[in-house]
């Protein structure tokens, strides 16, 4: 087959987002071409056997804010994806007992009643805030954001909508969202509750993909962008693709191919090319030119603009403001292929565990707030935490394709192990957040040691080896609030374009973030389409 | 006590029966979830192995001579054309070729028949025997039935059969054992997706469900309700008597009865096939003159919904299981029809109904409008025809 050189778009990066906007594109009928450094698309969204039989769901693990609209256009269902559930969490506590958070409302309040009646009480109302301050908020994922300091047209028109839109939501929402915005996830969690894993459960998705620990301001935001999958009706809150997060990415790239998108992989970039001020197309790092009337990235900020696109071509302060985007690594993940399940003493399993409800769903090692501002103390200061928070989920479980029959794999996300590590990271450091893991669920589930038949631990390091993200942080920078809607990735450039003309960028590192939700890279796609030069 | 029964099943299926779920099914009595939420119980037929105990199914061994010549006479389907071991999914009709029933046939050797049936129709088997060397036996209770499906069923299997299933085709099947348990299994269901139907010996249930749960542990074998099938099924675009259609003999007026092409049925009835069968006549003059009905999909603008939602400022709502309740359809203000099974499809993220819409708005592709309730109000969400079934995986057939 000869391969074509010539193309209406050019994507650098078969990451989710690459793909999704390479889909819409062609989806409009134009010919897209997807540009993949390593040798499968999928990007951070990747499933790989690393060890044969046992499938890795290597990076990301769980979906929930994967635009529903992306589904429905894209047809990804036809195409393979499968959002199973992931019905529970399941927080061990250090004294033995459990916390849990099950599907059934009254079974979960009974828990929770088995705790502190009036967290039982609370728990309905505080999920309703949420999902009220979610809902409220939730129409800004899918606005282009406006620049609020320019006067043309389309930012005006952009203000308005946001001005019509904050002026529509009702004063109590307003104080929710405000709080919201610049609270500690611990302090709003005090607000409301008394069982301490039920807090450290919470607010340990307030610090995911940030440096920051539960008492720092801005988290509180973090936990409410994990809430925003929740409120779609019957889509309901996380889950779990069949076949890991490359069964979200094999669904786009099956569906994007099926729209006619060209994927190469094997393809690093090694710069977008300019003519006349404006990308014209991108060199390859084994020196073939591919033309293209537009190019988009779909790589993290700095690799977009710091990497593909020489300096000069860019305005400095836009340079600056691009080097001084925090894309601080803070998490790993230990993936774990298992020849058992681990038995949690809190809940103990007979047999096998086929049947242990725990293992459906997720296991969060996060007994308290204090717990895991103790982690984030270690890693302030260039540790690795010697207790870290740990995710759990039995992919396994899940899926039974997972693993071979009778085994199991374990996704392990781990909080924190900071990029910047004193020392820098190595193989023995890299052990030692392995250790740090396994002794950490050894505590709860102390046949652990036994059950591992192999284990791939993911440094932040690893994460920018692999992945290809700057900083190895998993939002592509961090969701503070000084790097959200029109200040994502920098002020004046959050409409996915760029300073460069024919460049855009739609990945986790524009707006509205991370989280495999696809949005940047559809929003870009139907800005791009929007320019008239495709 | 006086009470209905209880399937071969239920020392099992009671025992895990977590939210006290039962339904009621042809006198019987089984299970509607075993778990509080269905989701688990539903994707287990889509992407594990389901069992579901579907025993209360109304059986009958047709036997004789003639036992070809009755059923090729009672259904719309060519059953002398059947091989041994084949299984055909057929109507039948009165004499005005109205829907009295539905079920499957199946060819258990050359002169024996399964056939089974959503209600009992062991008096009108009888009235068309008449003359006929045939025994018509209702095997019901006599024989257990439980529905394997979903795509690891078929590594399940071979797990625990004598004589492997690889070789099995859809709508066939085969006798077999299973720990030395004489079983007959058949590659058909109610759901769309790869799957078996085994047919035991009541005395045997118990034995081939501890198997079956056993061999399927490590391939997520769950045991599922008839809830969760009810998803699966609208999502197959499979229709159930007395929910999706009135059989004629219960009808109380003319316009409640349903003819084979209504239902989209048209594959099933043989014109061309030799002799009478009850309702022939009725059926050539509809194939000529054209349907006034007919059964399609329906699916539901999600968009469309939400922005009635958004009105009194709430997401979408809909209730998270298949809904047996009629819903008017409309195109403009007209009503053009109904809705008779609705249901939120958690694998393709869409509301979807089966429809039943009068000429010509059941083509594919017609815009109308399902009724929807928020807040207490009657609302419209826009909907399109689309062709049934909704789902259909590839691995289903192969």
């Amino acid at each position: 087959m000869t391969l074509s050189n010539n193309y209406d778009a050019i994507i650098i990066g078969g990451g989710h987002n690459g793909l999704v906007a390479a889909a819409y594109l062609a989806r409009a009928g134009k010919k897209v071409v997807v540009l993949e450094r390593r040798h499968i698309v999928g990007g951070a969204a990747v499933t790989e056997e690393i060890f044969p039989g046992y499938k890795f769901t290597e990076f990301s693990y769980v979906v929930s804010l994967l635009r529903p609209e992306i589904i429905r256009d894209l047809e990804l269902p036809k195409h393979g994806l499968k959002i199973l559930p992931l019905p529970s969490t399941f927080t061990p506590m250090e004294n033995g007992d459990y916390l849990a958070a099950w599907d059934d409302h009254d079974l979960t309040r009974r828990e929770i009643y088995r705790h502190s009646p009036k967290d039982a009480e609370a728990y309905d109302e505080y999920a309703r805030v949420m999902a009220r301050a979610a809902k409220a908020i939730k129409p800004i994922i899918n606005l282009i954001p406006p620049d609020p300091s320019s006067l043309s047209i389309r930012d005006m028109m952009g203000l308005l909508k946001v001005g019509q839109y904050a002026a529509s939501l009702k004063e109590k929402e307003l104080y929710t969202i405000a709080k919201l915005a610049t609270q500690s996830s611990a302090d709003l969690l005090e607000e409301w509750f008394e069982t301490d894993a039920l807090k450290g459960t919470k607010a340990a998705s307030g610090i995911i993909g940030t440096f920051l620990g539960p008492r720092s301001p801005g988290t509180a935001y973090v936990l409410l962008h994990h809430y925003m999958g929740e409120i779609d009706g019957a889509f309901r809150a996380w889950g779990f693709a069949k076949n890991g997060s490359g069964g979200v990415s094999g669904s786009i790239l099956n569906a994007a191919q099926a729209l006619g998108v060209e994927i190469r992989v094997n393809a690093s970039v090694n710069q977008v090319k300019v003519k006349n001020g404006s990308a014209v197309g991108v060199i390859l790092e084994n020196g073939d030119e591919i033309q293209s009337k537009v190019v988009m990235s779909a790589a993290d900020p700095k690799r977009t603009f710091l990497q593909f696109v020489e300096d000069k071509y860019l305005p400095d302060d836009f340079v600056t403001s691009i080097k001084n985007f925090r894309t601080r690594g803070s998490s790993g993940k230990v993936n774990i292929a298992l020849s058992e399940l681990p038995n949690f003493t809190a809940m103990p399993f007979e047999g096998k565990g086929h049947d242990s409800v725990l293992h459906r769903g997720a296991v969060s090692i996060s007994p308290s707030i204090d717990y895991i501002e103790r982690a984030y103390d270690d890693a302030k200061y260039g540790q690795i935490s010697k207790r870290p928070y740990l995710d759990m989920i039995f992919p396994s479980m899940i899926d039974p394709d997972m693993a071979p029959p009778g085994q199991h794999v374990l996704s392990c996300f781990v909080q924190y192990a900071p990029y910047d590590l004193e020392g820098g990271w190595n193989d023995e450091r890299r052990n030692q957040l392995g250790e740090a893991v396994i002794s950490t669920i050894e505590q709860y589930a102390p046949n652990i040691r036994k059950c591992i038949v192999g284990m791939q631990v993911i440094s932040p390091k690893d994460i920018e080896a692999i992945a290809g993200i700057t900083g190895g942080n998993i939002f592509h920078g961090e969701l503070l609030l000084h790097q959200i809607f029109f200040l994502r990735p920098t002020p004046q450039w959050a409409d996915f374009r760029t300073p460069l003309k024919g460049y855009y960028f739609g990945a986790a590192g524009a707006h509205p973030g991370g989280g495999v939700m696809g949005a940047a890279g559809m929003l870009a796609a139907k800005e791009m389409l929007k320019d008239g030069k495709l | 006590m006086l009470n209905l029964k209880n399937t071969p099943f239920h020392e099992r299926t009671s025992a895990l029966c977590q939210p006290q779920n039962w339904r009621k099914w042809a006198g019987y009595f089984v299970v509607g979830s075993y778990e509080h939420v269905l989701d688990r119980e539903y994707w287990a037929i889509r992407n594990s192995a389901a069992l579901i105990d579907v025993s209360p199914l109304i059986k009958y061994i047709i036997k004789g001579k003639d036992a070809a010549a009755l059923l090729h006479r009672v259904t719309t389907r060519d059953i002398h054309k059947m091989k041994i071991g084949q299984v055909v999914y057929t109507g039948w009709c009165d004499e005005e070729g109205k829907m009295i029933d539905d079920g499957t046939v199946s060819r258990l050797d050359e002169t024996t028949f399964r056939l089974t049936a959503a209600e009992p129709n062991l008096r009108w088997l009888s009235m068309n025997a008449v003359d006929m060397q045939v025994e018509i036996t209702e095997v019901t209770d006599d024989i257990a039935a439980l529905s394997f499906q979903g795509p690891n069923t078929r590594k399940v299997l071979n797990k625990v059969v004598e004589n492997s299933v690889d070789e099995l085709k859809y709508f066939r099947l085969m006798k077999n054992k299973i720990k030395g348990i004489e079983v007959t299994i058949s590659r058909t269901g109610y759901t769309g997706d790869l799957g078996y139907e085994i047919w035991m010996n009541a005395k045997d249930a118990i034995k081939i469900w501890d198997t079956l749960m056993e061999a399927g542990a490590d391939y997520g074998i769950t045991p599922v309700g008839i809830l969760a099938m009810d998803m699966a099924r609208v999502e197959a675009g499979l229709f159930m008597l007395d929910v999706d259609y009135t059989s004629s003999t219960h009808a109380w007026i003319e316009s409640q009865k349903s003819s084979p092409f209504e239902l989209g049925l048209d594959w099933t009835v043989a014109l061309d096939k030799q002799g009478y069968f009850v309702g022939r006549r009725a059926l050539e003059k509809e194939k000529r003159e054209g349907s006034e009905w007919k059964m399609v999909g329906l699916e539901v603008d999600w968009v469309g919904m939400e922005n009635i939602f958004k009105r009194v400022d709430l997401p979408p709502q809909i209730p998270s299981m298949a809904v047996r309740g009629s819903l008017p359809i409309l195109s403009g203000n007209v009503q053009v029809g109904y809705a008779s099974t609705s249901t939120w499809s958690p694998l393709l993220k869409k509301y979807i109904a089966l429809a039943h819409l009068q000429k010509p708005y059941y083509e594919v592709g017609t815009d109308l409008r399902m009724e929807i309730t928020v807040e207490h109000h009657r609302q419209h969400a826009p909907a399109k025809v689309v062709k049934l079934p909704f789902y259909e995986p590839e691995w289903k057939k192969r």
